[in-house]
């Protein structure tokens, strides 16, 4: 360990607990103390801030402002129906211009509803009133703060935080993982955020574990990030129950399961969740965005982002107001976006390749990647697979990669599915290793959109089935209906006849 | 007054014994290999394949009436799973029932609609909805592409026109084979 562990003349790892390793796992090139050697400032805010409703996973928000409207920053202008979503809130002040489709970060390249603000310049925040203290809440009330305030995991993933804060039917969980792992190279924003919010993570941290009656909390950091260790270190030392926790750097540590185990040495389930064996993971910018929400009452609008590679003769992290554009980002940090090769949103291993420099930053979005000549390997021929076992040795799931590769190259669906596919978290730890320049993860992506696509299939299939039978159904129906109505018809008519002559008797009688 | 209400209840009884019987009568009786058949076709219920509709067809693939090549929505895959289920060798679609094509939607132009309900009487799943002279949409979700509501419009209104993606339909593409794969220093 390079790094300067002592404090003053004290080893502040002595006593830490025990760790525990996961299989396999990578360590490529860090290529990260290229973004930190500058401070973090504030992006300029762009002419225009194009905002997703869809910033996460679950369903979009719905729009609740009109163009021409005057929006304050911090105002709530998508509103989430459904459980599993989240609002979006203006990042400035200004007017909403235009409600349409624009392209935004996913690597299809696909457009996506957003709101488009134009700052006004003022950047006038609406007053939000504060919670006071917030252990008098109760945690469904802190959770729907939190929840109101736009909160989505900001590792990467982008869950809804609410949900994540909600132990569910225990009456508390066990341990509460803040994850400061960031293990994917080039990434910095977790990194810089840790150095210079140490406390306001630890109090984020502190909301989180009453929400979610943490017994005991543990702050994972890499040992590539000594100075935020130290930080954090420090902000945590007279901290009851918070455990600040240096493990040696190995992708993909940062990953969920691989970081349970890590720490707590527990293997959660296969298709199960974490929280089924008593542990939830945050990320460290997550635990900042709680604390802000429930001490000052301000929704997410910006977050930390790292904007590297060679295309950027400035490379360091900003601190972005959501939708701004990737273009001004380069364009800050000395770069030109016509020249960039490559721009890859996320990182090296799990990020994908941007389609247009001109979508959003998003509150999942934590780097960018202006990638030239200098940061891309020349493009290898890719060869047979040997057999050579290098990607299963590799993988932290302790998959068998080269089988998972053979399936889904020749399209056997059932057949890769044995091979647990749906286990794969695509860290891209087997192609990275394979002699053969494979690209296994593509092959994984792939298969399971094919999946994906046959089971959708099925169910329009099945739906279509009985629309069709209920048709039928109708038309048998109607038929036998006319039928009956016919028959009635006749018989009432030959009723009448011999009706007739009977009462013409009956007169008669008279 | 009591001749109306009695002849309602007289019809109302006729009606249920008739659908009870209906119900009995016209019951699909399940037979497991035709079931089976059934859920591999794609229920497109287009008539390509030269039957009234995939149940048609599952149960003459099932008596040996019907090969099982004939269904061009179900593309090769549906073949292949047939062959698989049939243990028989797969063939290539037969050209004489259509080729495989990409799934399309009916999109009524709304404007020309006269309202004629033609096209609902076509639709196998139901997918239009609209009254007499009223105008005409299709639920976009619930049609199936089957084409069978185009020739039927009197002014040409309907036309088949190709899904729009969306960032949920879409899918990771699969990797050019023997290609050259990139990575990062
Ligand atoms: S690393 Fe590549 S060549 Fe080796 S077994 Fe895996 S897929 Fe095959
Ligand atoms: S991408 Fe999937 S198969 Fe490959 S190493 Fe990672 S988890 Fe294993
Ligand atoms: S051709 Fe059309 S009707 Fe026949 S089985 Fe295929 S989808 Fe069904
Ligand atoms: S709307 Fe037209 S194309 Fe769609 S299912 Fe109905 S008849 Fe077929």
């Amino acid at each position: 360990m390079s790094a300067n562990l002592f404090h003053d003349g004290v080893d502040i790892l002595h006593g830490q607990r025990r760790l525990w390793s996961f299989h396999g796992g990578v360590h490529p090139p860090q290529h990260k103390h290229e973004s930190t050697n500058l401070p973090v400032i504030r992006a300029e805010l762009p002419e225009r801030l194009i905002l997703p409703l869809h910033q996460h996973i679950g369903e979009p928000a719905e729009p609740i402002v009109q163009v021409g409207d005057k929006v304050l920053k911090g105002q709530m202008i998508g509103r989430a129906h459904e459980f599993l979503s989240a609002p979006v809130h203006a990042s400035t002040s200004g007017t909403i211009v235009d409600i349409g489709e624009y392209a935004v970060p996913h690597p299809s390249g696909l457009n996506a509803t957003c709101i488009v603000i134009e700052p006004d310049g003022e950047d006038r925040g609406l007053e939000h009133p504060r919670v006071g203290d917030y252990l008098q809440l109760a945690p469904s009330a802190l959770r729907n703060l939190i929840r109101e305030a736009g909160i989505v995991g900001l590792g990467g993933a982008g869950f809804p935080s609410y949900i994540k804060l909600n132990p569910g039917k225990l009456d508390g969980i066990d341990t509460l993982i803040l994850n400061g792992i960031e293990c994917e190279p080039y990434i910095t924003c977790d990194d810089m955020l840790m150095r210079e919010y140490p406390r306001e993570i630890i109090a984020g941290l502190r909301v989180m574990q009453h929400a979610l009656q943490a017994r005991v909390c543990v702050l994972a950091i890499e040992d590539n990030k000594p100075e935020a260790f130290r930080a954090l270190h420090d902000a945590a030392l007279h901290e009851a129950g918070i455990e600040v926790i240096l493990c040696p750097t190995i992708y993909p540590q940062g990953s969920e399961k691989q970081l349970i185990k890590v720490i707590t040495g527990k293997e959660v389930p296969a298709n199960g969740l974490a929280i089924h064996i008593g542990i939830v993971c945050h990320n460290v910018a997550t635990a900042l965005a709680v604390h802000h929400a429930v001490e000052h009452g301000r929704p997410l609008v910006s977050r930390y982002v790292t904007v590297t590679g060679a295309g950027v003769s400035q490379p360091r992290n900003l601190d972005v107001a959501f939708g701004t554009p990737v273009r001004d980002l380069i364009i800050q940090c000395g770069g030109d976006p016509a020249a960039v090769k490559r721009l890859i949103m996320g990182g090296p291993m799990m990020g994908y390749a941007l389609h247009s420099h001109a979508v959003p930053v998003i509150k999942t979005t934590n780097c960018i990647i202006a990638a030239t000549e200098a940061d891309i390997v020349p493009p290898r021929p890719v060869m047979p697979c040997i057999r050579c076992g290098a990607c299963a040795d590799a993988c932290p799931v302790m998959l068998l990669p080269q089988q998972l590769y053979w399936y889904a190259h020749t399209n056997d669906l059932d057949k890769v599915q044995e091979y647990n596919l749906f286990d794969c978290i695509e860290c891209g730890c087997c192609s990275y290793v394979c002699p053969s320049n494979i690209p296994l993860v593509q092959y994984y992506r792939y298969a399971k959109g094919a999946i994906w696509t046959k089971e959708r299939e099925h169910e329009q299939a099945d739906i279509a089935r009985q629309r069709h039978e209920f048709r039928l159904d109708r038309l048998a129906r109607e038929k036998a209906e006319r039928e009956a109505r016919r028959r009635l018809k006749k018989a009432s008519l030959a009723k009448n006849q011999d009706k007739t002559p009977h009462t013409e008797e009956a007169v008669d009688n008279d | 007054m009591l001749a109306a209400v009695l002849s309602l209840g007289v019809l109302s009884v006729v009606f249920g014994l008739l659908l009870g019987f209906a119900a009995v009568r016209f019951k699909v009786e399940g037979d497991p290999l035709v079931d089976k058949i059934d859920a591999i076709l794609p229920q497109t219920q287009c008539g390509q394949c030269g039957y009234p509709g995939c149940r048609p067809y599952a149960t003459a693939i099932a008596s040996g009436e019907a090969d099982i090549n004939q269904c061009p929505p179900g593309g090769e895959a549906g073949i292949l799973a047939l062959a698989d289920l049939l243990g028989r060798d797969p063939k290539p679609l037969n050209p004489e029932n259509g080729q495989v094509t990409e799934k399309m939607v009916a999109v009524i132009d709304e404007p020309r609609c006269i309202g004629c309900t033609l096209c609902i009487q076509a639709c196998p799943v139901d997918a239009i909805l609209g009254a007499a002279k009223q105008m005409h949409t299709v639920i976009e979700k619930e049609c199936t592409g089957c084409d069978l509501c185009v020739a039927p419009c009197p002014v040409d209104c309907i036309s088949m026109a190709p899904i729009t993606q969306t960032i949920d339909s879409w899918r990771w593409p699969a990797p050019e084979k023997a290609r050259m794969a990139g990575s990062y220093r």
